[in-house]
């Protein structure tokens, strides 16, 4: 049996405070190498159970493991390490530091993790070599990343996941920002770097036309159930 | 990377973080500039006489025998006999001597009778002797060489005559004497500016038909007197100098013990001292004043940060998904505040060198308070690293913030 990029068990997760919203998994896995699309609306819980799976909360009850390494046993400042060593994300949209070059926010998750940094070998040139592959235009990297268009930022943003290919790609909703027509191009430049990386892929969307280009597609109302609690 | 990525970071919201500096930059200026203005004004008052080594007086309080000797406030509680001025003259310590006579006024201000050596012996600023602006020394016996602030305020020019008046705020002139302006002291910053300056005898000359206070019946004729012998009977003070610094106590010593009549001497920087620690506390409210200033500065900075932090939750999302903890988080903004704080430092200095460049000639020339421009002492230093650690600590609570929004919020702020 291959070791699962992603493993939850049995976790219950409440956050603090009066809106008592809380969220229960009682078994999902994510493949070594797979891509898995979860289906959702908003308010489905997944912004939640991504936290969860970033390690930026942690289960009130239950296990989750990213990369055969529970994060209940890590303390705070070790699951903000194994973030960065081993999870790239890709968020809906924002996901750039707007003020900086486009290089130091490819390179900024390895400052975080010496691990991922000696596997991207030399960072700006992995950096530039991910750029091109990705389909952005030469010189792209010394640009400011305010001033790139939405979909140039999305791909600035694949670029910083996958440098020195984490093990697992959180991606929030990627294509959303994007019309249709990018989209398309979007993902299949996203797939072929993830496949390149061997990472696995954890992909959060409403859109379920997005599944053919999965491995699996898993509705979040099959693995999560959410309930909000009135104070 | 974080250093550059933080200082982009600021760059990047240019404006408030300028004004923000401007702010911290101006209470710094105003802080050290009060602060210069302090020490200058400390240090020409400690400066208002130097190279007197003693002053000799009635016996009484050394800050009150400053106080008359020097800064013509007040009045002396006796006179010193022309013997005993004699006696001390001809001590062998003795290098010169130059005696003083109060007591007379012209409007305002006081009328010092003294000898023409007056002018070489006075030193105020380390060292520097009085100059004239205009006109020449006490030559003949009513010559009147007045100072900067008294030509200055009542508009006086060589040549012109004054009416020198009996005791002070009196209404009894010497109108029967008057004197002509012979030179114009150049400005000092000094009580000479507001001194008339007449020669010893001339104060014997008026006083030539007055008995106990008043007046005589007769007045002897301006000619008569120019012949009289105008040797004083007493003096009101005597600055000393000595031939060697370490005859001062010697000297003060023999002084002090005077069998013939009750005598003090004092050295003027020790009454100086003592004189400063009575007005020193108008520098303690300056000071407080600045501090306040400092202090609103930084508060205004940690407004700034704590008002910025709900539009950079996006911000803070990111750098705690690619790995950031809430330490580098806080440590982030902890940096953002200290760069400013730097920044505002650094600019404050400029303005501050730049407002003394302009300002110091014209400070001089009307207030006698000579700032001197030279690097940070190593108090002003320590009180600017004080600041930039004070701003590292009021953005201790913005940082709070920051860090348990950052926790909170996780990655997943939506905006």
């Amino acid at each position: 049996m291959t070791e699962s990029a992603l493993a939850l068990s049995d976790v219950s997760f409440a956050w603090p405070g009066r809106d008592g919203f809380s969220l229960s998994c009682p078994s999902f896995r994510l493949a070594a190498g797979e891509s898995v699309l979860l289906l959702g609306a908003s308010g489905s819980g997944k912004s939640t159970l991504l936290s969860l799976v970033c390690g930026i909360v942690v289960p009130t009850r239950g296990r989750i493991a990213v990369g055969g390494i529970d994060l209940g046993g890590l303390r705070a400042g070790e699951r903000d390490r194994l973030r960065a060593e081993r999870i790239g994300i890709i968020f809906q949209q924002f996901n750039l530091l707007t003020y900086a070059r486009v290089a130091d926010n490819i390179l900024l998750p390895l400052r975080f993790a010496p691990k991922r940094r000696a596997r991207a070998r030399n960072g700006p040139k992995e950096a530039a070599r991910l750029c091109g592959a990705l389909g952005l235009p030469d010189g792209v990297m010394r640009k400011t990343a305010g001033r790139l268009s939405v979909g140039q930022q999305q791909r600035v943003a694949v670029a910083r996941a996958l440098i020195g290919a984490p093990s697992l790609i959180v991606a929030d909703e990627p294509t959303s920002a994007l019309d249709t027509a990018t989209q398309d191009s979007f993902l299949d430049l996203l797939f072929a770097q993830v496949a390149e990386a061997g990472s696995s892929l954890l992909m959060v969307s409403h859109d379920e036309r997005l599944g053919q280009f999965f491995d699996h597609v898993v509705r979040i109302e099959d693995i999560v159930t959410t309930a909000r609690v009135a104070a | 990377m974080i250093l550059r990525l933080a200082t982009q970071s600021l760059m990047a919201r240019a404006l408030t973080v300028g004004m923000t500096v401007l702010a911290i930059a101006l209470s710094v200026a105003l802080f050290l500039g009060v602060e210069k203005v302090r020490t200058g004004a400390r240090a020409s008052f400690a400066d208002t006489i130097s190279g007197t080594d003693l002053i000799v007086g009635a016996r009484s309080g050394s800050v009150q025998l400053l106080l008359y000797s020097v800064f013509r406030i007040g009045n002396a509680t006796n006179n010193v006999t022309w013997k005993s001025y004699q006696d001390i003259a001809a001590r062998p310590e003795v290098e010169w001597i130059v005696p003083i006579s109060l007591g007379d006024s012209h409007r305002q201000f006081r009328v010092m009778g003294t000898t023409p050596v007056f002018f070489e012996h006075y030193k105020y600023r380390g060292g520097r002797s009085l100059g004239l602006a205009a006109g020449h020394g006490l030559e003949s016996l009513y010559d009147a060489v007045i100072g900067a602030e008294v030509a200055a305020s009542l508009g006086y020019a060589i040549g012109d005559p004054i009416i020198l008046s009996h005791g002070l705020a009196s209404f009894t002139d010497h109108q029967d004497q008057p004197f002509r302006v012979a030179g114009i002291v150049a400005r000092t910053g000094t009580p000479v500016d507001r001194t008339v300056i007449v020669s010893l005898e001339a104060i014997e000359a008026l006083h030539v038909d007055w008995q106990s206070g008043a007046r005589a019946g007769q007045v002897t004729p301006a000619e008569v007197i120019r012949e009289m012998d105008l040797t004083p009977t007493a003096i009101s003070a005597a600055l000393v100098g000595v031939k060697s610094r370490l005859q001062i106590f010697g000297l003060h010593r023999w002084i002090n013990e005077y069998p013939e009549e009750p005598l003090m001497a004092i050295l003027p920087g020790v009454a100086l001292q003592e004189l400063w620690q009575i007005v020193g506390v108008a520098e303690t409210a300056l000071i407080g004043v600045s501090a306040m200033v400092v202090v609103t500065a930084l508060i205004v900075m940690m407004a700034m940060i704590l008002a910025s932090l709900d539009e950079r939750r996006r911000e803070m999302a990111i750098w705690r998904a690619m790995g950031a903890g809430p330490v580098t988080i806080f440590g982030l903004l902890a940096l953002e505040a200290t760069l400013m704080a730097v920044a505002g430092t650094v600019v404050g200095l400029g303005l501050l060198y730049l407002g003394l460049a302009a300002a110091q000639p014209w400070l001089d020339a009307t207030f006698g308070i000579w700032m001197p421009i030279g690097p940070p002492t190593l108090r002003e230093a320590s009180i600017l690293a004080g600041l930039v650690a004070a701003a590292a600590f009021v953005c201790l609570l913005p940082a709070l913030r920051a860090y348990r929004l950052s926790l909170a919020d996780g990655m997943m702020v939506r905006i």
